[in-house]
């Protein structure tokens, strides 16, 4: 049934009893043209464009748990394309792009919010590179701009830009197209999506193997809710990747952190953009219900725990309320925590493996989600034809190997 | 005070002390020891909040942490208003202003009910299917202009305060044996038992009060004493033991691992007039040998129609109301009792002098062993009977009695008049800190709740009494005390309490009993307005996980988190889907327990606290002389040293004309630097950086170049030999942390057979840089003991010697290109030596320089910054620096990588030299190099400028990039697309001046 004003006015007069469930809940079936391991908003949205754009309708995702309860559901939904190298540019802009009319595509209010994302400059340091991304995105055409630190207060009106700050504001790079999105409507709008058009999405079935033929290409899983046959199977399982692949017999260059995020109490409207800091560790926004979210930073080890330590989102608060002093009565409701998976050059891996029809999606970090439509598109296409999209292709595997590295971390390297 | 709503006597109020206070600007009173909840109902004030969606009117609905309805925001002035805050927990002072939230204009008449009239519409998740269109502007325009703003402008609760807090904040570390979190029956019990074993304990609860629910407590006895005065001489005994620390107001929020809790202390939040300088809030992070968890229970409401009016309470509300605070919240009531606390409940409001018109029990078979003593106190007493439905636009009128019947649905029968309706739905034991310690929870079907199971390795706890599904005033006695002694380590002793009056049926029901007629609501999370529908059109459209039924419908997602309404929400999904409770699972509990002031857990971290300021030992001299600063790490740098009347610009083409001129001295103290000793010190370092230190000898530096494992450059500095065994590393500014814990990473795991130690040395030794033609001369009547004559004491060498009769390290090195040194001296002689050397550079005209001077001399001479010209993807070849690698090495850390295909590819970026074909422009740091004209959008860059300056010394600008190819782009045009239009320069090698180094030799 079609999402609208009116269908909802029609269902609100038969007190919604004709709702029909968002998506199909089938039995697996005992085989599938292709497999997607991890039902999160990147696994879900590969079926979907897996069935729109390619025509694969004979598909299935497994999720172990509910859909989009990893980090998609954790994250602090934080959106923006004003990256640096041009293999980012490409696929984070494409995300932006798919945003911007993802709740048409999906009939599914994801409720993108092009509010602005504000990354605050506190050394030269950060001048320097926070206008060399100023420059290399103009050139690609991705809105970016640099603000004084008048300019950003305007913008944000609760920012603090005393000099007298620790680290004082010196300026601040805007993306005006940058925003928010509803984290969890992602997920269920492309699982209602992918489910219309075919995709079996398999929830509570845990995948506790990889089975490959004779020549060792990829023959399908198996799952606690039984073996499910598949000459493609794509592995999107953020955190739990290394786990996954290592069943098919591949290491992975990804190492597993725990991050925290926390909310505070819902109040009216206070903080009109998404501001983040990477010299102080802050990344805050208000949400449609009030609260403000706040990203913390990852905790120093390696752990497949989903929580962290109280000293690192104690940090995040230290410079919260410097930032923004009026915050600092505000009361912390909830504090949770995600595991992310990270490369050694903090850029995603999506691509081919060197298991003949295996496909993996992963390493986005503590970026992902901002990615998650583009990721799934360029994606969806690597799986359908057996190589990589284009914007996909520098993110392959094998540039651990050649050492071409996207190192977005590194541009803002070490201080002199 | 009048007495309509106090009753006659009896409580832990002070009746003697009266205080004044304002709801909504209307002044009422109080007594000491009322909350402020206890207040308003004395007052007969019931209406108290405006629910988040319908802005349904809401009244109390309990007496403690778990309040989802009572939100105020208290003001204390300027700064200190504080939104949220649970009536049923802020303490009366005389004086405090407190108002309602999320109405508007009024809380008797609030604009935003009208969202009731639509309330069909606004069905669980009915965000998801709207605000779509109009798209005449554009797919998401609606959303992001219209429906979003508005949506925004609803939603919150109170307002955020917006002027800086002043208040400050304490933080506080505490180790003891045994952390007993509650302080309640169990928790009292357990802290008496570990006490009187001579352990150091820590008890704490986030009442004023120790107690808990025996504060409550009429009339029960407990070893022959009133509960009460049980309570006063047990407090009393603790707080004589010089080893138990007794914190009230603290709330324990967080448990982590290794038996790690945070706990949140309120100050002075009670106080009418609190010391200004006192702290606010303390955060006490405890280690804990062993915890004991005695967090009780909270009372479930019941879920029938229209359950959510003001003057509808909990019965254990209701009973604290009467016992605690001395008022009767109501004069006529209904009691809904589904367990013990109901009738008891029943029992005290009559005695207090409150009608009760009718006990009803909605169990089929009801059976408690108090409805003798209810009907005998002449109350009547219905079984299997509830509510259908209720009355009253801001406070209950009337109740309407149904027998219940199968499926929820219900007879519906007479209306009872009432202003006041009690709710007894059964216990739910806090298992949130068990959860929290990663402990497991599994259900019992005997308690009908999840209690507490296998506890999380490394963590040291129990719980005990109602919070393990332990109930009753005996039992919980009981079970604190074994507790208590198990935490130390001791048998039992067997110890039982003597107990009447009580109470042991806590069982009760969960879910729904019956969603009610079209156009009432039967409310689960009150202050999300979730109803049974909701959650039933959840399951229906196929959020069948509790973690979805609750993020679709929001329940359990409020400020309370669900404390009052988690287990009916599950119990109500499970029964829709025809499933156990356990099989449809639990959400998870996450800290913190009550919401926590960001300040508390902030603490005093906050201005030049938030991050300790390194200041060098020259540091003091430079403020005085007028320098701007820079912050470089947590370093302050002095920037440049501006003379009267000069900018920046002037200040520092002054500095750097005096260096190539005359002389300058610069502070280089923040150089990292790391000592390297042992006989394998220059095998250690052999494989560390690129270049050869076997065959350095002793007294002779090296420009060192380290890699990470991906063969790119990270840090760079020069390293000297002091002796055989022994050199002397500096690292950047910034990077002195990493590259300590990079080399103690591979002597530990990597190297572990070489004999090497390492010591970071940055903090002891005083760096001045002499630099200028006249560096020799301005050292030479300072130092002692050293030839620093050209021949003796060559370029990229160290001695050590005195200056100014203390023992000194003088490096010859030169990051400028001309004649220098840099002389380290322990840091306590730095600021004298510095004051010696500034004696003497004044003589030769010299001066003090900065750090932009410092950058701008050293890019003249093409030298790199390692994060300028590097950014982690740059390798030693890519600057220039492939003459630095040792020859004919078998490895290094990164060797490897510096043969992968894409290291040796051709197009890699390589430094060069740029000049502007305009000499007056100076370029933009960052800004992008293109080949041709106005690039259109898209166009690949070739590289990007990382370092312009305007040069003194060639009277024009100068600029360093990286340029694909640069080396054989020497000699071409290139472009720089600017705003304001291309900038034309000229790819030209990147050292500036003096290419053959003859003044750095001189």
């Amino acid at each position: 049934m079609r999402f609208s004003l009116f269908s909802l006015a029609r269902q609100a007069l038969g007190g919604h009893a004709r709702w029909p469930a968002q998506w199909r809940s089938p039995e697996p079936k005992a085989a599938y043209d292709a497999v997607i391991v991890g039902g999160g908003g990147h696994g879900l949205g590969t079926a979907y464009y897996l069935a729109k754009e390619h025509g694969l309708r004979n598909i299935a995702v497994v999720e172990k748990g509910w859909l989009g309860g990893g980090n998609t559901g954790r994250n602090t939904t934080i959106i923006r394309s004003n990256y640096l190298w041009e293999e980012s540019e490409a696929i984070y802009e494409l995300s932006v792009k798919l945003w911007e009319t993802l709740s048409d595509e999906l009939n599914y209010n994801v409720m993108y919010s092009p509010r602005g994302v504000m990354m605050l400059a506190h050394t030269i340091h950060d001048i320097q590179v926070f206008k060399r991304h100023v420059h290399a995105n103009r050139l690609a055409g991705i809105d970016n701009e640099w603000l004084t630190p008048e300019a950003a207060k305007d913008f944000c009106p609760p920012l603090n830009i005393s000099p007298k700050l620790r680290y004082p504001v010196l300026g601040a790079a805007l993306q005006r197209r940058g925003g928010t999105a509803r984290h969890d409507a992602v997920a269920w709008g492309y699982a209602r999506a992918a489910s219309a058009l075919g995709v079996d999405i398999i929830e509570n079935a845990e995948v506790t193997a990889i089975r490959r033929d004779a020549s060792g290409a990829v023959e399908g899983v198996e799952t606690t809710r039984g073996v499910i046959k598949a000459k493609k199977v794509g592995v999107v399982a953020a955190g739990h990747t290394s786990v996954l692949m290592g069943m098919a017999g591949v290491r992975m260059p990804l190492e597993s952190y725990p991050l925290q995020a926390l909310v505070s109490e819902p109040v009216k409207p206070v903080l009109p953009c998404v501001v983040m800091s990477n010299t102080v560790h802050a990344y805050v926004s208000q949400s449609d219900k009030g609260e403000l979210v706040i990203g913390a930073g990852t905790d120093v080890y390696t752990s497949y725990s989903q929580t962290g330590g109280l000293h690192v989102s104690a940090h995040t608060l230290d410079a919260i309320c410097d930032l923004f002093p009026t915050f600092r009565r505000m009361r912390m409701m909830r504090n949770w925590g995600g595991i992310v998976d990270v490369t050694p050059d903090r850029s995603p891996i999506i691509g081919l493996t060197p298991v003949p029809g295996l496909y993996v999606n992963c390493g986005w970090g503590t970026g992902g989600f901002k990615a998650t439509p583009g990721s799934a598109f360029v994606f969806a296409a690597t799986m359908a034809h057996g190589e990589p999209h284009p914007i996909a292709a520098p993110f392959s595997l094998e540039r651990f190997t050649t050492g071409r590295l996207i190192d977005e971390a590194a541009a803002a390297a070490v201080a002199h | 005070m009048a007495g309509l709503h106090r009753t006659n006597g009896g409580g832990r109020v002070d009746r003697t002390k009266r205080l004044s206070f304002t709801f909504d600007g209307k002044a009422y009173e109080g007594f000491a020891g009322d909350k402020l909840a206890s207040a308003l109902l004395a007052n007969g004030v019931h209406l108290v909040g405006r629910s988040y969606k319908y802005h349904r009117p809401r009244g109390i609905l309990s007496a403690g942490a778990e309040e989802p309805n009572a939100l105020v925001t208290v003001d204390r002035g300027r700064g200190r208003t504080a939104p949220n805050l649970r009536a049923t927990q802020v303490e009366l002072y005389d004086g405090l202003v407190a108002e309602s939230q999320n109405r508007w204009p009024s809380l008797a008449y609030d604009f935003g009910a009208v969202n009731s009239l639509f309330s069909p519409l606004l069905a669980a998740g009915f965000y998801y299917k709207t605000f779509m269109g109009p798209r005449l502007l554009g797919s998401n325009w609606a959303w992001h202009k219209i429906y979003e703003p508005l949506i925004r402008r609803a939603a919150g609760l109170g307002k955020a305060p917006s002027l800086p807090d002043p208040d400050r904040y304490a933080n506080r570390f505490a180790h003891c044996d045994v952390l007993v979190i509650g302080a309640g029956p169990a928790g009292l019990a357990a802290a008496l038992a570990a006490a009187e074993a001579g352990a150091r304990v820590i008890l704490c609860d986030e009442q004023a009060e120790l107690g808990g629910s025996l504060l409550s407590e009429w009339s029960v006895e407990i070893d022959g004493v009133p509960a009460s005065s049980w309570v006063d001489e047990a407090v009393r005994t603790l707080a004589a033991s010089s080893r138990v620390t007794l914190l009230p107001r603290t709330q324990a929020f967080g448990y982590f691992a290794q038996n790690f809790v945070a706990l949140a202390e309120r100050l002075t939040d009670h106080l009418g007039n609190p010391d200004p300088a006192a702290p606010r809030e303390r955060l006490w992070q405890v280690r804990a040998k062993e915890v004991v968890l005695a967090t009780g229970a909270i009372e479930r409401p019941i879920v029938f129609p229209d359950n959510d009016r003001p003057g509808i309470m909990l019965a254990d509300a209701a009973r604290t109301y009467v016992n605690r605070y001395g008022v009767r919240p109501g004069l006529r009531a209904v009691v809904i009792a589904a367990c013990d606390s109901g009738y008891a409940a029943a029992l005290d409001l009559h005695r207090a002098g409150t009608a009760v018109a009718m006990v009803i029990d909605p169990r089929a078979n009801g059976d408690s062993g108090l409805a003798g003593s209810v009907r005998a106190a002449g109350i009547e007493v219905q079984i299997g009977a509830t509510v259908t439905a209720t009355r009253g636009s801001q406070r209950v009128s009337a109740v309407q009695i149904g027998r219940a019947g199968t499926e929820g649905r219900a007879s519906t029968g007479e209306w009872v008049p009432c202003d006041h309706v009690v709710m007894a739905g059964g216990w739910t034991p806090s298992v949130h800190l068990f959860s929290q310690s990663r402990g497991k929870l599994a259900w019992s079907d005997d308690a009908q709740a999840f209690l507490p199971s296998a506890i999380a390795p490394g963590q040291a706890q129990r719980s005990a009494g109602a919070c393990r599904g332990v109930f009753g005033v005996a039992a919980a006695l009981d079970d604190g005390f074994a507790a208590g002694r198990a935490a130390v380590g001791r048998e039992p002793l067997g110890r039982t309490f003597k107990v009447t009056h009580d109470i042991t049926d806590f069982r009760g029901i969960a879910g729904s009993h019956g969603a009610g007629a079209r156009g009432s609501k039967a409310f689960v999370d009150f202050q999300h307005d979730v109803t049974v529908r909701d959650l039933k059109l959840a399951a229906q459209e196929g959020f069948r996980a509790i973690e979805h039924v609750k993020r679709y419908t929001t329940t359990g997602m409020a400020t309370d988190q669900g404390k009052t309404s988690n287990i009916n929400a599950l119990a109500i999904v499970a029964d829709h889907l025809g499933k156990p409770i356990p099989e449809v699972g639990l959400t998870t509990f996450r800290q913190p327990y009550t919401p926590v002031t960001f300040g508390t857990i902030a603490g005093a971290s906050r201005g030049d606290l938030f991050d300790p300021v390194r200041r060098t030992p020259c540091d003091a001299w430079a403020q005085a002389q007028g320098a701007m600063f820079e912050d470089v790490g947590a370093w302050k740098r002095a920037h440049y040293f501006p003379q009267a009347g000069e900018d920046m610009h002037t200040a520092v083409a002054r500095e750097c004309r005096t260096v190539r001129s005359a002389v300058g001295m610069f502070d280089a103290s923040t150089l990292g630097k790391i000592e390297v000793v042992g006989p394998d010190a220059a095998e250690f370092l052999e494989r560390l950086y690129i270049n050869s230190f076997q065959k350095l000898g002793v007294g002779r530096c090296r420009y060192g170049v380290l890699l990470n494992e991906a063969g790119f450059i990270i840090d760079d500095g020069v390293i000297g030999r002091i002796a055989a065994d022994r050199f002397h590393v500096t690292t950047t500014t910034g990077g002195a942390a990493r590259v300590l814990h990079m080399m103690e990473d591979y002597a530990q795991t990597e190297f572990p057979d070489l004999k090497v130690w390492l010591t970071s040395t940055t903090e002891q030794w005083a760096v001045i840089a002499v630099q200028g033609p006249r560096a020799r001369d301005v050292l030479a009547p300072l130092v002692d003991g050293v030839d620093i004559g050209a021949t003796d004491f060559p370029h990229m060498s160290v001695k050590a010697g005195r200056i100014c009769g203390v023992d000194a390290r003088i490096f010859r090195v030169s990051f400028t290109g001309e004649l220098g040194f840099e002389i380290n001296v322990p840091a306590d002689f730095g600021a004298d030596v510095w004051e010696a050397v500034w004696r003497e550079v004044q003589k030769h005209g010299g001066c003090a320089y900065g750090t932009e001077s410092m950058h701008v001399l050293r890019a003249e001479k093409g030298f790199i910054i390692v994060g300028q010209e590097t950014d982690g993807t740059v390798t030693p070849d890519d600057v220039g620096l492939g003459w630095a690698t040792g020859k004919g090495k078998r490895d290094f850390v990164g060797m490897r990588s510096l043969s992968r295909p894409d290291m040796v590819r051709s197009g890699r970026k390589q430094l060069v030299g740029l000049l502007t074909a305009d000499p007056k422009r100076v370029l933009e740091e960052g800004s992008q190099v293109v080949e041709g004209l106005r690039p259109p959008a898209g166009t690949p860059a070739l590289g990007h400028v990382t370092s312009a300056y305007w040069s003194e010394a060639l009277g024009r600008s100068i600029a360093l990039a990286l340029v694909a190819d640069g080396r054989t782009r020497i000699g071409t045009r290139l472009n720089v697309p600017m705003p304001d239009g291309d900038v034309a320069v000229d790819v030209v090698t990147p050292v500036f001046l003096d290419p053959k180094g003859e003044r750095l030799n001189g």
